[in-house]
């Protein structure tokens, strides 16, 4: 018998997809909206959702007073920096918990992710004096290496999933076949979990790049990424939406772009029909 | 060369024993397989050999070398596993060569034994291809081509064929057996078929519960088992085994006699019974028949032409002369 699934059911559950879709998507529509409008537009009552003097002064204004190719440079370099560095590390670490698994392995992942837990304010002082003993301070080494730390559980944790699923005789077929074990990671392992070891680097860039409490405390000035450059805009001489809204959307343009072309690497699973 | 022995070999996981202390010799170009019931330890065996699990006890010696701690990259073994282990990312050439990218020989080289063992094993069409487009025969091809192309010591094979449905099975059965005849080198092959191991092995070793049962010639298990369980599991359909007066009678606790050693009649035999189940194959009728006084049904193998059925009277008589005798303990009485 075919599954019973009105065509009223179907239609109810599409409007309900769309209608969650477009409330996940209205801020950022609306931060772009706002980011064309006048200062006295951005704040009128009730709000302008289309019909006002669409401008581009406040780019303008936004590239005259702050510098965005340095914050975007920097964005970049930390967050690249800090997935290449945790992928990898994160990749020999997950394989041994996925193939060589001890007694420790369940609590060490748990643990690892219990360090997601803490408010990140809670150790603030300790890194902060880290930080400026080793002249770390507004460095971008600096922000590379915290960034990737407190990521690091997350990509372990995805990698370790993605490689539960590769089955282990192909990795054992591999030792056989002479491969040492960085053979055995580089060319055979590696290759296997392209889609989830891309996906994993895809999440981590983008909460790399999005991460606004250590890139604002750690840096002032030299190392200052993006969330830093949004954050100058936010000020005490009053809050500018419609700048505020330029340099947002200048901030999440580049991730957003490279977000929609990789859609289909983030949904691609694993399966490969190597096995039977 | 290929010479493997093994010495007071065992292997515990945790507190479980799966391998209890064993002796076994494989001496070159012997094809030895490990045959039993399923948990019996014959995969673990393998993999001990191999060198993917590490022993608990005891030596393993490769070429008269001690390889017990050397790793499996290092054995200079091959292995066929079950579920052919072909790497998904590569094509054919390139799952074949790998071995022989990790010796580090030279691409020209390379693509030399490659195109020698496609061309062994019918695969010169299908190089290009990855693994996802070939079917079952022929990834297992590839997987015996991947072994065979870099020359190693001996193969291992860890049920190669259980993957494949039957009409294959029978046809791979044989390219392996006559790769070994051209080869000449040691083949160990694990498997829970023993048709399989009759008709492939140079020596079988029966193993059961993590002990090795007995080692031998397929016809010295087949015509002197040394206990019930090896006189049960070698031959197709298993022995017949009778206790009470039959046995006693015999001077034994118990009797074995297979299914090919009883004559069937209708008419005239040592013991009287009903057919139950009759079982035509055309070439051979196995019936299944109920004799008076025993409890089990007592399998006979009769000619393709005797015509009876359920519930018709039987006769059998036993060839005396093949009769095995076992004590209260299941061993065989001289």
């Amino acid at each position: 018998m075919a599954r019973a699934i009105s065509t009223r059911r179907k239609v109810a559950f599409t409007a309900l997809a769309w209608a969650v879709g477009f409330l996940i998507f209205f801020p950022i529509y609306w931060t772009i909206l706002t980011s064309f409008k006048t200062e006295a537009q951005a704040i009128s009552d009730p709000p302008l959702f289309f019909f006002f003097d669409w401008t581009l002064e406040n780019y303008a204004v936004v590239q005259e007073r702050s510098n965005y190719m340095r914050f975007l440079w920097n964005s970049v370099i930390v967050a690249g920096g800090s997935t290449v560095l945790g992928i990898l590390i994160a990749i020999p670490a997950a394989w041994s918990m996925a193939f060589v698994p001890s007694k420790a392995t369940k609590d060490i992942l748990l643990w690892m992710l219990s360090t997601k837990m803490l408010p990140a304010v809670g150790v603030l002082y300790p890194i902060s004096i880290l930080f400026i003993q080793a002249g770390l301070l507004d460095t971008r080494i600096g922000l590379i290496l915290v960034l990737m730390l407190i990521n690091l559980p997350i990509i372990v944790w995805m990698l370790y999933t993605y490689f539960k699923e590769i089955p282990g005789e192909i990795l054992e077929a591999a030792r056989m076949d002479g491969a040492g074990l960085r053979e055995e990671i580089f060319f055979v392992l590696t290759p296997m979990a392209i889609p989830g070891i891309a996906s994993t680097v895809l999440l981590n860039f983008i909460l790399a790049w999005n991460e606004a409490f250590w890139t604002l405390n750690l840096t002032a000035a030299s190392a200052a990424p993006l969330t830093a450059f949004i954050a100058s805009y936010s000020s005490p001489e009053g809050l500018f939406f419609a700048k505020l809204s330029a340099a947002s959307t200048m901030a999440i343009a580049p991730i957003l772009i490279l977000g929609w072309f990789s859609q289909k690497q983030l949904v691609r699973g694993l399966t490969f029909g190597a096995v039977k | 060369m290929g010479n493997i022995v093994l010495e007071q070999v065992e292997k515990s996981f945790g507190h479980v024993k799966v391998i209890h202390p064993l002796d076994l010799e494989i001496t070159e170009g012997e094809f030895v397989v490990f045959v039993g019931p399923s948990g019996c330890g014959k995969s673990t065996l393998l993999r001990l050999i191999a060198g993917l699990e590490d022993i608990t006890g005891g030596a393993i010696r490769i070429n008269g070398g001690d390889a017990t701690d050397v790793p499996p990259a290092k054995r200079g073994l091959a292995m066929v596993f079950q579920s052919y282990a072909l790497y998904p990312h590569m094509s054919v050439r390139k799952n074949i060569a790998f071995p022989l990218r990790m010796a580090g020989l030279d691409k020209i080289e390379q693509d030399e034994r490659v195109e020698q063992a496609a061309a062994v094993l019918n695969l010169t069409d299908y190089l290009e291809r990855r693994p996802a487009a070939l079917s079952g025969g022929q990834r297992q091809r590839v997987a015996i081509g991947r072994a065979i192309v870099r020359e190693p010591a001996a193969f291992l094979f860890d049920e190669p064929l259980s993957n494949l449905d039957a009409a294959l099975r029978v046809g791979m059965r044989l390219e392996i057996s006559e790769l070994h005849e051209r080869l000449k080198t040691t083949m160990i092959y694990v498997t829970h078929d023993q048709v399989e191991a009759m008709t492939m092995a140079d020596k079988i070793v029966v193993l059961q519960a993590g002990r090795i049962e007995q080692v031998g010639s397929p016809l010295e298990l087949y015509r002197s088992p040394r206990n019930r369980f090896v006189a049960g599991f070698i031959g197709s359909p298993k022995m017949n085994f009778l206790e009470n007066d039959e046995a006693s009678k015999r001077g034994a606790y118990a009797v074995g006699i297979r299914p090919e050693h009883i004559m069937a009649s209708s008419t005239e035999g040592a013991w009287s019974g009903k057919v139950g189940v009759s079982e035509h194959l055309g070439s051979d009728t196995f019936f299944h028949v109920h004799i008076d006084g025993q409890q089990a049904p007592v399998t006979v193998r009769a000619g393709g032409d005797v015509d009876l059925h359920h519930g018709d009277a039987i006769f059998l008589t036993p060839d005396e002369e093949r009769i095995h005798k076992f004590d209260a303990e299941g061993q065989r009485l001289a």
